[in-house]
């Protein structure tokens, strides 16, 4: 078993704060419109085991705006399909000729099992409940936009953090730099255990002590059919947890919404939210591109 | 189960340090070993009798041969992972002359007929191997096996090991048929109904991992029932396997307070791995699957929990949990790779290393929880001692030998153990069956 190749990006937790921010600034020098051939010649496996609109399309977009080509591989339609594992996967992949291999996959820990065995580049994009890195850095790609630096920021995060991966890379990424966080949710989404994540998280139950005097206010999707089981139901969560213009007042003026997508309008968040002044959601997206192109420079250019 | 031909001759081990805690003897002594017995035990040079071999034992401790409570030899049918030959071969590399064997194979030891077969001098077997049978037909839970007809066949007691009996009435009429044959009743504490899906201890480690957890309940809750249940039985044996969590400790201790203090006297027993008194939940570090097993690697206050009682004699046996798995196995994701490692080469190492020199634990009490200790558990007249008489299972160990162990040297077929490249204090020397030299280090 070998450490990571050199420019692969399995989490936020392990991650340096000088790289965090080298990552930021490269995001910030790379403009999708203006094609910029750091990665000609390279090739781009997109090895996606789970349903993706936003990650893999802004990954391919990425990549070609750098020059380089990609192959989208899932597992419907692949090999995958008949058995293969995914250590084999890997190393057909890998001498088929790519140079880097970016991977979804709806278990914790498989972009690292890849990239023990692999000498190219590994990219995790999402992995089970574990981590998802790039959606935590276009999230504080998408911060340092609105906000003029960490510090000092208040940040709520709303919903079921317990199956939220883009939360753990939230709270690895933030509290590096200081950022006081609140996790809010009842106890089946929100367990105590939480905060033994990161340092300087706190845990409450109530929405309107987490909105209150918060800059940045996250909130994720309700997976009804998590809701199967559990103690609360839906009509109770969203008269507890959903975020309304009215919440909204309790926040700072210059809040925040921020939410990794997909929305359910309605659920999590009413339409008027989604859609107010105060929402980076399409932000968010849009900020995808530049922060995923810095990730496959890191990974396979020598640009810094 | 010597190999027939070749009978055993006679054996005087000498110059050695004999720790024989059921007879009560820690001091210098030579043991003279004849036709699979012990003929002599006498002070150095006392030994009247006149031996065809010597094997001198100088700095070494001579120990009653190991048992093994709980092992995975996985035959029949997985013989990729590992076979019985394959399996005592390593189990005589650990310090083993006894290793009880789990049902959970392919098809599952459920008759007689398989219990014969395992006992069959053509497996090959270099070490005692005692099998346990399933509790119920294809361990499925619902019906009770014929403990009789598998205890005639050579059985020494029943478990669904993997498989839990979480059915109160299953669990009842098992501990009473038990009762009935004095057969003690194994089980693997896990109400799976908490642990679906999970694929370590639940904790601050399979939060950050994003791993689904098995809360430490899953396993205290179990073993609670088993016990309000024993008590209901006279005469009951319920022998705790892999005890991992401090509530199942408290639970086994209510358990055996109540066999001396009601009129309903049951007998509650329990056994410990080297990795669960040697490892945490946290040491999976990322996603390293020769870090999961089933029980999981626990919480600090669980490992000193199960420190205490391994010091304080709440636990009997030390039990390896010997689970070979391939490489095809283990290399996948975490989520998906096969519980349990490899352990019998491990074994006394570990418990040398951590459990006498760091946690002072004394080598007498050791040598206890692998002889005398397990021996009790499930019967086994005339082993786990050296009195006169006994067989002449033996184990030789050296103390203070430092060693590194290699993986790739294990004789097991497999090697999923979380401890290639340990280094260790204390190394097996030799391991004697019935008189005749089964191992011997290089």
């Amino acid at each position: 078993m070998n450490k990571p190749a050199r420019g692969s990006l399995l989490g936020i937790e392990h991650l340096e704060e000088k790289e965090i921010l080298g990552l930021l600034k490269l995001a910030r020098r790379m403009n999708p419109l203006k094609a910029r051939p750091l990665l000609r010649n390279k090739r781009v496996v997109l090895l996606f085991y789970e349903a993706s609109t936003r990650t893999r399309s802004s990954f391919e977009i990425a990549a070609k705006a750098l020059g380089a080509t990609t192959t989208l591989v899932q597992s419907s339609g692949s090999s995958i399909e008949k058995g293969e594992s995914l250590l084999d996967t890997g190393y057909t992949l890998r001498a088929v000729g790519f140079d880097a291999i970016v991977i979804r996959h709806p278990a914790a820990g498989a972009p690292h099992l890849m990239a023990k065995h692999l000498d190219i580049p590994v990219i995790n994009a999402g992995d089970g409940m574990h981590e998802h890195p790039s959606q935590a850095l276009l999230d504080a790609f998408t911060i340092l936009k609105h906000k003029k630096s960490f510090k000092g920021l208040q940040v709520a995060i709303i919903g079921d953090i317990f199956h939220s991966r883009v939360t753990r890379s939230n709270c690895h990424l933030l509290t590096k730099f200081g950022v006081k966080i609140t996790l809010c949710g009842p106890p089946e989404f929100v367990p105590e255990v939480s905060t033994t994540l990161a340092p300087g998280l706190r845990i409450t139950r109530h929405i309107e002590e987490a909105l209150r005097g918060a800059d940045v206010i996250m909130l994720l999707r309700l997976q009804k059919e998590r809701l199967a089981g559990q103690k609360i139901r839906l009509q109770d969560y969203i008269a507890r947890y959903q975020m309304t213009a009215a919440r909204l007042k309790l926040a700072r003026r210059d809040a925040i919404v921020m939410h990794p997508g997909p929305i359910i309008r309605g659920l999590e968040l009413t339409a008027e939210v989604a859609d107010g002044p105060q929402s980076t959601i399409i932000d968010e997206v849009h900020n995808g591109v530049p922060t995923r192109m810095a990730i496959l420079a890191r990974a396979l250019s020598k640009a810094k | 189960m010597t190999k027939g031909n070749a009978k055993p001759g006679s054996l005087l081990i000498k110059g050695g340090h004999l720790i024989d805690p059921a007879a009560k003897i820690n001091a210098p002594m030579d043991v003279l070993l004849r036709d699979g017995r012990v003929a002599e035990i006498a002070l150095p040079n006392k030994v009247r009798g006149s031996a065809d071999e010597k094997f001198d034992a100088r700095g070494l401790i001579v120990a009653p041969g190991f048992i093994d409570l709980h092992v995975h030899l996985r035959e029949p049918g997985q013989n990729y992972k590992e076979t019985i030959a394959s399996g005592t071969a390593a189990a005589a590399a650990g310090g083993f002359t006894s290793v009880c064997t789990m049902p959970n194979t392919a098809p599952v030891v459920d008759t007689a007929e398989w219990v014969a077969w395992l006992r069959n001098p053509e497996r090959g077997a270099v070490v005692n191997v005692f099998p346990i049978a399933a509790a119920t037909r294809s361990s499925r839970g619902a019906a009770l096996t014929d403990f009789a007809a598998l205890q005639r066949a050579g059985a020494v007691a029943v478990t669904d090991d993997g498989k839990p009996i979480l059915d109160d009435e299953i669990m009842s009429a098992a501990l009473r048929s038990g009762a009935e044959l004095n057969l003690p009743v194994v089980q693997h504490a896990e109400d799976t109904r908490l642990t679906e899906s999970c694929s370590m201890h639940e904790g601050p480690t399979s939060f950050r991992l994003g791993l689904r957890g098995m809360p430490a309940a899953a396993e205290a809750n179990v073993v609670d029932r088993d016990v309000n249940l024993a008590q209901q039985i006279r005469g009951s044996r319920l022998h705790v396997a892999h005890l991992s969590t401090a509530d199942a400790l408290k639970a086994v201790r209510r358990g055996k307070r109540s066999g001396h203090n009601t009129r309903v006297t049951c007998r509650v027993t329990c056994e410990v791995t080297p990795h669960h008194f040697t490892l945490l939940d946290e040491d999976v570090g990322e996603y390293n699957t020769n870090f999961k097993m089933n029980p999981p690697l626990r919480s600090a206050a669980d490992r000193e929990a199960i420190l205490v009682a391994l010091a304080d004699g709440t636990v009997e046996a030390i039990a390896t949990d010997h689970a070979p798995h391939a490489t095809h196995e283990k290399q996948v994701e975490f989520e998906r790779a096969s519980f349990g490692i490899t352990g019998l080469e491990t074994a006394l190492a570990l418990a040398i290393t951590k459990l006498h020199r760091e946690h002072k634990i004394p080598l007498t009490r050791i040598v206890e929880l692998f002889t005398s200790g397990p021996a009790r558990v499930f019967d086994f007249p005339g082993r786990g001692s050296l009195a006169r008489g006994s067989f002449a299972d033996v184990t030789i160990f050296d103390p203070k030998k430092r060693w590194t162990f290699e993986s790739a040297k294990s004789r097991s077929l497999s090697h999923n153990t979380p401890f290639d490249g340990w280094q260790f204090v204390g190394k097996v020397v030799a391991t004697v069956v019935g008189g005749r030299v089964v191992y011997r280090a290089d």
